[in-house]
């Protein structure tokens, strides 16, 4: 898929009540990969694929698939390439996985990745506890597998964690937050997805940190990622979308706790986060129905209750 | 620049919680609470900074078991001053025994959808209004003042989509009744942030905004942003349950009420004050779900309560 055509889909606004909203909002569906790598239980290959496969049929565009990092750190995404060579690639769906450094990078592409992702943080302290090295020294080894996929023509997604604060430090100064945006863009990120790691942010503090990422990088190129460990994450994105956002992440059934608050929730779910979409009248080619009963698979592999409200109040119908 | 100042700028700076866990969250619990076990609660909301807590109900036993005690609570509770503890009356009959065990506000709930009105309170919204007008002439006779719901503001479970034409028209009843304030509820949860819009802008030509509370439940997720919106629109008073108390009746065992926890989180994360202590506030909502044996809904509370 050309580079071009992730940038440039049309973007249309409309209005309600004083403000304006895009048409159209692209799901970035991380629930195979930062849901699933959030759960306790180790997943069988086989169910991550067929997880896999049932997203593909939903009509979302983009379902993030695996991480190659080292089995060591992230025991879940061990299977990383079972998973890749194992899932069936749908003509109209990307499959990007995360590659922290070279050697994840080269092992992705070894495995079939035609879309890759990196992970950089606006804390310090979380960088260094996360990934073991400071912010500049993280930039660097991404500047590499940017360097390495431009070659390859193959697209890099860049994250940053702890947007709107850090389990380690507390609040973060939203010049931070786009001093990294900004690196990670300039690098080529053809976008970069801005992360409520611990779900601590409030619309003020999403719009503080937006007002201050847009001043150096686009709008259309950024995403949000909020989790929903504060109930949150729904009024968040709304701030987002607001403020000119169209590429919101989630993860089906809400897959994924918090690391910091064990028992907590973590990622939004998508299931939610459509229903909000699709009332306001907003496109995003994704069928709820599906979404659901994709969730309901996931949760009954996993033996454990959805985080969606949607899944819950749809479920117990009467 | 323009567009923060369209987030930001329109909050209001204090937005007054109505708590309804005691009333409207005890009600839609399937266990049985013991009087003594409610008083208590009130009396830990009481102590959280709330200035509002909704405390019973005077409606016939028959209908709601879980509010058969209403004197004995409205007697037993501690009346904190400053705050106040309005009670629902659905007829005169229920006011007149409100005003007996001592209450100095009361509440009364109509439907803006005809068939949730008839399945619901077995009459017509206009036969329910013609109730209201009953208690509105006692109340006035009384000094009380009466709060004026309307359910069904963003959906119905039989009609489905309701128009905020009808909203409007129930909500200025009841305002030009005499009502102080119009809590308009998104019963079954349904509303998103484009229909609260609209709902409000249809609403706040018939009865000033600041006469506006929202009542958003939280069966599909949505309430925290949907009283965004309403805040966004001047709407500063919202109704809250501490600890997401009170299921949906109309989908066995989702949410019902949003919680009061995570409703006060947002507003303080805004820099909006509420008078609220929300440590305080927690406690209540770990004491209630504690003698319901139940998990809170408040997903502040159980993120507090889990730190490593």
């Amino acid at each position: 898929m050309e580079l071009a055509m992730l940038l440039q889909w049309p973007r249309r606004d409309k209005h309600l009540g004083a403000h304006e909203y895009p048409e159209f909002v692209k799901i970035v569906e991380v629930g195979p990969r930062d849901g699933l790598q959030n759960e306790k239980e180790i997943v069988p290959t086989e169910v991550k694929v067929q997880l896999i496969d049932r997203l593909s049929d939903t009509g979302l565009s983009v379902i993030e698939a695996t991480s190659f990092v080292s089995s060591k750190w992230v025991p879940q995404m061990a299977d990383h390439t079972e998973v890749l060579q194992g899932i069936r690639k749908s003509p109209n769906v990307r499959y990007p996985v995360l590659t922290p450094n070279m050697h994840g990078f080269q092992n992705a592409l070894a495995a079939g990745a035609t879309e890759v992702a990196v992970f950089g943080s606006a804390s310090e302290t979380f960088s260094r506890k996360n990934i073991n090295c400071s912010i500049d020294e993280s930039m660097l080894r991404f500047e590499e597998v940017l360097n390495a996929a431009k070659d390859q023509q193959i697209p890099v997604r860049g994250y940053v964690s702890c947007a709107l604060g850090c389990p380690h430090e507390g609040p973060i100064d939203p010049s931070k937050v786009t001093e990294v945006a900004k690196r990670l863009y300039e690098m080529g990120c053809y976008e970069v997805s801005l992360g409520d790691t611990v779900g601590v942010g409030t619309p003020g503090s999403m719009a503080a940190m937006l007002r201050s990422v847009t001043r150096e990088v686009p709008c259309r190129a950024l995403a949000v990622h909020c989790h929903d460990t504060y109930g949150q994450a729904l009024a968040n994105i709304l701030t987002a979308l607001q403020m000119g956002v169209c590429v919101v992440d989630s993860a089906v059934a809400g897959l994924g706790g918090c690391p910091y608050a064990q028992g907590s929730s973590g990622n939004v779910s998508t299931e939610d986060v459509l229903y909000m979409l699709h009332g306001m009248g907003i496109q995003t080619g994704v069928d709820l129905s599906k979404m659901i009963a994709v969730g309901d698979f996931i949760c009954h592999s996993l033996n454990r209750k959805t985080n969606s409200r949607v899944a819950q109040a749809r479920g117990s119908q009467l | 620049i323009f567009i923060l100042f369209l987030v930001l700028k329109r909050l209001p700076d204090r937005v007054k919680i109505v708590e309804v866990g005691p009333r409207d969250g005890l009600q839609n619990e399937k266990t049985i609470v013991p009087a003594e076990t409610k008083i208590r609660l009130i009396d830990m909301l009481s102590d959280s900074g709330l200035s509002v807590i909704e405390a019973t109900s005077f409606v016939s036993p028959k209908w709601v078991p879980q509010m058969a005690d209403q004197m004995e609570v409205m007697k037993g509770i501690r009346r904190k001053p400053g705050v106040s503890y309005p009670v629902l009356t659905p007829n005169l009959k229920g006011f007149q025994a409100a005003v007996e065990a001592g209450a100095s506000e009361v509440a009364i709930f109509g439907a803006a959808s005809e068939l949730f009105s008839k399945k619901n309170i077995n009459c017509s919204v206009e036969e329910s209004l013609q109730r209201f007008e009953q208690v509105m002439v006692a109340a006035k006779a009384a000094g009380v003042p009466v709060r004026g719901y309307v359910s069904c503001v963003l959906g119905c479970p039989y009609e489905g989509k309701v128009a905020p034409a009808k909203v409007a028209k129930v909500a200025k009843r009841l305002y030009s009744m005499g009502c102080y304030e119009i809590s308009l509820g998104d019963t079954i949860g349904v509303g998103t942030p484009g229909g609260m819009s609209e709902m409000l802008e249809a609403v706040s030509k018939v009865v000033p905004v600041g006469a506006l509370a929202v009542h958003c439940h939280d069966t599909y997720g949505q309430a925290l942003a949907n009283i965004l919106v309403a805040l966004q629109m001047g709407v500063s008073v919202v109704d809250s349950s501490v600890g997401g108390l009170g299921g949906c009746p109309y989908a066995q065992g989702a949410s019902g009420n949003v919680a009061t926890e995570d409703v006060v989180y947002m507003l303080h994360g805004l820099g909006i004050q509420t008078g609220v202590d929300l440590p305080k506030l927690m406690d209540a909502g770990a004491f209630i779900c504690h003698s319901l044996n139940r998990r809170t809904s408040s997903k502040v509370s159980q993120a507090t309560h889990c730190k490593l």
